[in-house]
């Protein structure tokens, strides 16, 4: 395929900077696409040709990733993040606005190609909404007026890089803080503990502490660890699932801004323990902001001697962590999707088994913990197992970080040990009027008010971390509708019951929304889900009809009022269906049109 | 010895949307079985008889043919209102069939196709209140009225029909399998 | 029973199947002679797990018999109500995902996802159909693609790569919005290393790709599915009948 020798020259030192390695083509994507706004046909095969791969291949990875554009989307490409808590905090009200006033229609680039609007799944700023991405940068807090400030800049063509920039802080708002959050730590310290325990050693505190994954599924980690060590198979790697995409969640975030020294060190301790030599962070695209500050982070930790060769002073201790970043998939945080998606393919779900710990990046023994574990591992490497077993509940050990967001006076961080009951957060950040509480995002648990007196550990009620709350005035039936949605967006397509079923059950949705619901949409809404939840190939098809569910059970009011009374009601409007041959006849008489049924 | 208990006959009404009649005529299929029927069952509204409008409350309507136009939702909503069990008969009532392969096309652009000025420059679409509107897309009839039964193929065989009806008018539950069921 | 026979043997639905190391549920049941449902799985081809038709209920746990390790003494169920109306659900999600017209396709008879759904007694499609909108390839000389009839299964793309070793298809997009492409500069299969006599070109489980110019060479009512139900040809499923059963297609 002929090229521009301009596109050719501009893609080079990228293709370079990558050795023309095909697995790394998600990275490489990226990187052209902040150059060139987008990736045509035309460069993905010029992308093919020097990748040496098939251009098919290529195109399978760019269109599957939300962040990834085939065509132009203009010079200032927003995004407003859609989870329910932004909704809550009124971004559609924002959105038109923008839209009115940038005159575009929504999802379109504007006729001089200065601008698009869009919607995007959760960005991960929920204790600071209603926020947007502008060319995948964050934007929090936005206001009537500070959408007005934008557009002005948007307008005059003012370079992002020159925007104001109070616009684009990103606050930790930390509200209580325990063990991890609330305990300085040197730097080195938690490597040089672990390096003092030896490997054995270490991986004893480990199954000693009892730790389990902080990602949702609470698998022992020191299981994990133990596997990966015994597995046959040179290189192993290290993987830390930075892609924090459930709705409603943001500790990793914070995690990674202000406590970055305890995620890399322990991925360095998992290396050291399991004897890997490569690291890889996999960061959520939407937290593309947070990119250079960790690079400069490594670079100080290599200068340190804390990465790279002999680190700590251990010879024959090498290991090294690079960055790689999402471009907007959800599914992405199931482990070996984001496997997929680090080897510069769609990330889709494997088959397990394998599990990474066997095969993973590369077909090698690969550990994927998730960023908050790897914090707690550092907990782990200084203080001992037994310390660490010690706190929290017997098959919940340790402090949990809890992302709180929704109706209440303090949004942001939580940390308490693992046991303490909902009610005792609702009060700590000043939800009184709550009805509901979502429990682990979208994919969660939906608890209502005589459930508050449930324990947050993996014996009750388990949770990656988010935690939005829902107060009197807030109307049920809609959250599920938004999570309905976000799994349909989401959904990887790679399994029936998930790729089709997401769907269905989001029309579902929005025909009870639109008043065409009756019983029958009920009992169809339980049918999906009973293919969905057992049928589905990985955790989001099996968890994405749960919030619907779980508001059916508990909320069915929200549900019933919506209901017509008849049997059944077209899923559309039947003289809307007519409108267009009506116009093109001209006609106007009664037989043109049709009411709803008498 | 006490006479037999003889059943009510049951009254059916057939119809044909956007159909073909290929099914009615399928239905004629079932050959003698006719004169059977004919012992068990009373026609209602149907190309059968050419009764225009159900004249009372019917057991069984069969439908023929998907949704493709104004007038084809009266007559459906006709039969749902006035029938007990309504019935799709056939691939087009099942899922569209045929009519729906213009689904994929915008109505506007067809009509404007299709009707033509004499020398063919410009569109001239009837406007005559007696034409009934196309929908936008064809509907197969479940998706405009709850639907009891569904009797898939193009047409379903005579036999198909008729052990669906015997099925129907002894009380069994209708049941449907290998090779009775087909879609072509 | 000696230890030497349980070593190697599981359940399904209560019927003891003999297995050999290595070998999946499906390809242990196949061989044995008992069918399990199923759209995405070939028996030349490496197991996929996609479609989900051959979800079976494994020692209490739901998982997929194509892709599932025959283990000794597993119990496994299979042919229950409860999860042929789970199927049937599925087959209702490809037909109304894409646009099945069976009376105008030359596959019907031949096709796996017919045959399924007669099999298990699908009388309607029953969810709103999405009629997408999709495109139709006729530009390879000898082969046609019609992405109306895709159910995303990828044995195409397997098979191209796995069998043929050419890469011609893939699956691209995401969610509902997936698609087949092709791997040519123009994505047409005209322009494509697509051969006739590809597996990929003859793969096919549905009627999304076909070989040009032949239409009724076998009768409608003499074809693979018509004088038996899928669920009876075990062995033809397995491959053992593919030879026969190819040149039967032809």
């Amino acid at each position: 395929m002929s090229v521009s020798p301009e596109l050719s020259s501009l893609v080079v030192p990228i293709l370079q900077r990558h050795a023309r390695r095909p697995d790394r083509l998600v990275q490489i994507l990226r990187e052209v696409q902040e150059i060139l706004g987008c990736i045509t046909d035309e460069t993905a095969g010029h992308l093919a040709e020097c990748l040496g791969m098939s251009y098919a291949q290529v195109l399978s990875t760019r269109d599957f990733y939300a962040f990834f554009y085939r065509e132009n989307r203009g010079r200032y490409r927003i995004l407003f993040s859609d989870n329910i808590t932004d909704r809550m905090l009124g971004n559609r009200a924002l959105f038109e606005h923008m839209q009115k006033r940038l005159r575009v229609e929504p999802g379109k680039v504007s006729a001089d190609g200065l601008v698009s609007i869009d919607f995007t799944s959760c960005t991960g700023m929920c204790d600071q909404g209603p926020a947007i991405l502008v060319n995948n940068r964050t934007i929090t807090r936005l206001t009537p007026q500070r959408v007005d400030a934008i557009c002005d800049l948007i307008q005059r063509g003012v370079p992002l890089a020159q925007w104001p920039e109070e616009f684009f802080i990103v606050e930790d708002n930390i509200r209580r803080a325990d063990l991890l959050l609330g305990t300085p730590c040197e730097p080195g310290k938690a490597i040089r503990a672990a390096v003092a325990r030896g490997r054995d050693g270490m991986l004893g505190e480990m199954k000693l502490s009892n730790l389990r994954g902080r990602g949702g599924a609470g698998f022992t980690t020191a299981v994990k660890w133990e596997a990966c060590r015994n597995a046959p198979g040179e290189p192993r790697y290290i993987v830390c699932n930075a892609d924090e995409g459930e709705p409603g969640t943001f500790k990793d975030r914070v995690l990674l801004q202000s406590y970055a020294g305890r995620v890399f060190e322990g991925m360095v301790i998992a290396a050291y323990t399991v004897g890997a030599s490569h690291g890889f962070l996999y960061l959520r695209g939407e937290y593309l902001y947070l990119l250079q500050p960790l690079e400069t982070y490594l670079a100080g930790m290599r200068a340190a001697g804390l990465l790279g060769r002999n680190i700590a002073g251990v010879a024959g201790f090498d290991f090294d962590i690079e960055i790689h970043l999402g471009a907007g998939a959800y599914v992405c945080g199931e482990e070996t999707a984001l496997i997929e998606s680090l080897e510069g393919k769609a990330g889709k779900p494997r088959v397990r088994p394998p599990f990474p710990v066997v095969a993973g990046y590369m077909g090698k023994p690969t550990v994927v913990n998730n960023v908050e574990t790897l914090c707690k591992v550092t907990e782990v490497a200084m203080h001992g197992g037994a310390w660490y077993e010690a706190i929290g509940t017997k098959q919940s050990t340790g402090t949990k970080i809890l992302s709180v967001s929704g109706d209440c006076e303090r949004p942001g961080l939580y940390e308490y040990a693992f046991g303490v009951r909902i009610a005792q957060v609702l009060e700590d950040c000043g939800a009184s009027e709550a009805i509901a509480v979502q429990v682990s995002g979208a994919s969660g648990v939906c608890l209502s008010e005589r459930e508050f007196g449930r324990r947050i550990a993996f014996e009750d009620v388990p949770t990656a971390g988010s935690f939005m709350i829902f107060g009197r005035q807030r109307d049920m039936f809609e959250v599920a509708r938004n999570f309905a949605h976000f799994f349909a967006h989401e959904s990887c397509g790679f399994c029936t019951p998930c790729r089709v079923g997401t769907t269905l059950l989001k029309n579902i949705m929005d025909k009870i929304a639109a008043g065409r619901g009756t019983q029958y949409e009920m009992n169809e809404l339980l049918r999906l889900q009973q293919v969905l939840k057992p049928g589905s190939h990985c955790g989001l098809g099996q968890t994405a009809g749960n919030a619907v569910a779980d508001t059916v059970q508990k909320f069915r009011p929200a549900y019933e009022r919506r209901l017509a009374e008849t049997d059944f009601v077209p899923a559309f409007d039947l003289d809307a269906a007519l409108a267009r041959a009506r116009a093109l006849s001209g006609r106007e008489d009664t037989d043109a049109h049709l009411g709803e049924e008498a | 010895m006490n006479a037999p208990m003889l059943p009510r006959k049951l009254r059916i009404a057939t119809t044909s949307l956007s159909g073909c009649f290929g099914c009615h005529m399928s239905f004629l299929d079932i050959d003698e079985r006719l004169i059977e029927l004919a012992g068990l069952v009373e026609f209602d509204r149907s190309p059968i008889t050419d009764i225009k409008h159900c004249s009372q409350r019917c057991d069984v309507a069969l439908i023929e043919g998907g949704v493709c136009n104004a007038e084809n939702v009266h007559v459906l909503r006709e039969l749902r209102a006035n029938a007990k069990t309504l019935v799709a008969l056939g691939a087009c009532a099942v899922n569209g069939g045929l009519p729906a392969q213009r689904n994929h096309l915008d109505v506007g652009r067809c009509l404007s196709q299709v009707y033509r000025t004499p020398d063919g420059t410009a569109a001239a679409i009837p406007n005559d209140p007696e034409l009934p509107l196309l929908l936008d897309k064809v509907y197969p009839i479940n998706e405009i009225v709850r639907v009891d039964y569904f009797l898939p193929g193009c047409p379903p065989s005579g036999d198909t029909i008729w052990k669906f009806l015997t099925d129907l008018l002894t009380g069994r539950t209708p049941r449907i399998e290998h090779p009775l069921l087909k879609f072509d | 029973m000696s230890e030497a026979n349980n070593a190697n043997t599981f359940s399904i639905d209560g019927q003891r199947i003999a297995f050999e190391p290595g070998q999946t549920i499906l390809q242990a049941a196949l061989a044995a002679g008992v069918y399990i449902p199923h759209l995405c799985h070939h028996p030349d081809l490496k197991p996929h797990g996609s479609c989900k038709l051959c979800t079976v209920v494994v020692n209490g746990r739901n998982g997929s018999a194509c892709t599932q390790k025959a283990m000794p003494g597993l119990e496994v169920e299979n042919n229950s109500p409860a999860l042929n109306d789970r199927r049937r659900v599925l087959l209702q999600m490809l037909f109304v995902e894409g646009n099945h017209f069976c009376p105008g396709c030359e596959k019907s008879g031949n096709c796996q996802l017919q045959a399924l759904a007669y099999d298990l007694e699908m009388l309607t499609p029953h969810f709103r159909h999405a009629f997408p909108v999709r495109q139709v390839d006729t530009s390879h000389p000898d082969v046609w693609l019609d992405r109306n009839r895709c159910v995303m299964c990828e044995l195409c793309v397997r098979a191209s790569r796995d069998l043929d070793g050419k890469n011609v298809f893939m699956l691209a997009g995401r969610g509902a919005d997936s698609k087949i492409v092709v791997n040519s500069p123009s994505g047409l299969l005209g322009d494509s290393e697509l051969a006739p006599d590809d597996r990929a070109a003859q793969v096919c489980p549905v009627g999304a790709i076909l070989p040009k110019r032949v239409g009724y060479a076998v009768p409608i009512g003499q074809r693979q599915f018509d004088a038996q139900p899928i669920s009876r040809q075990v062995d033809y499923l397995a491959g053992r009948h593919l030879a026969d059963a190819e040149t039967e297609v032809r």
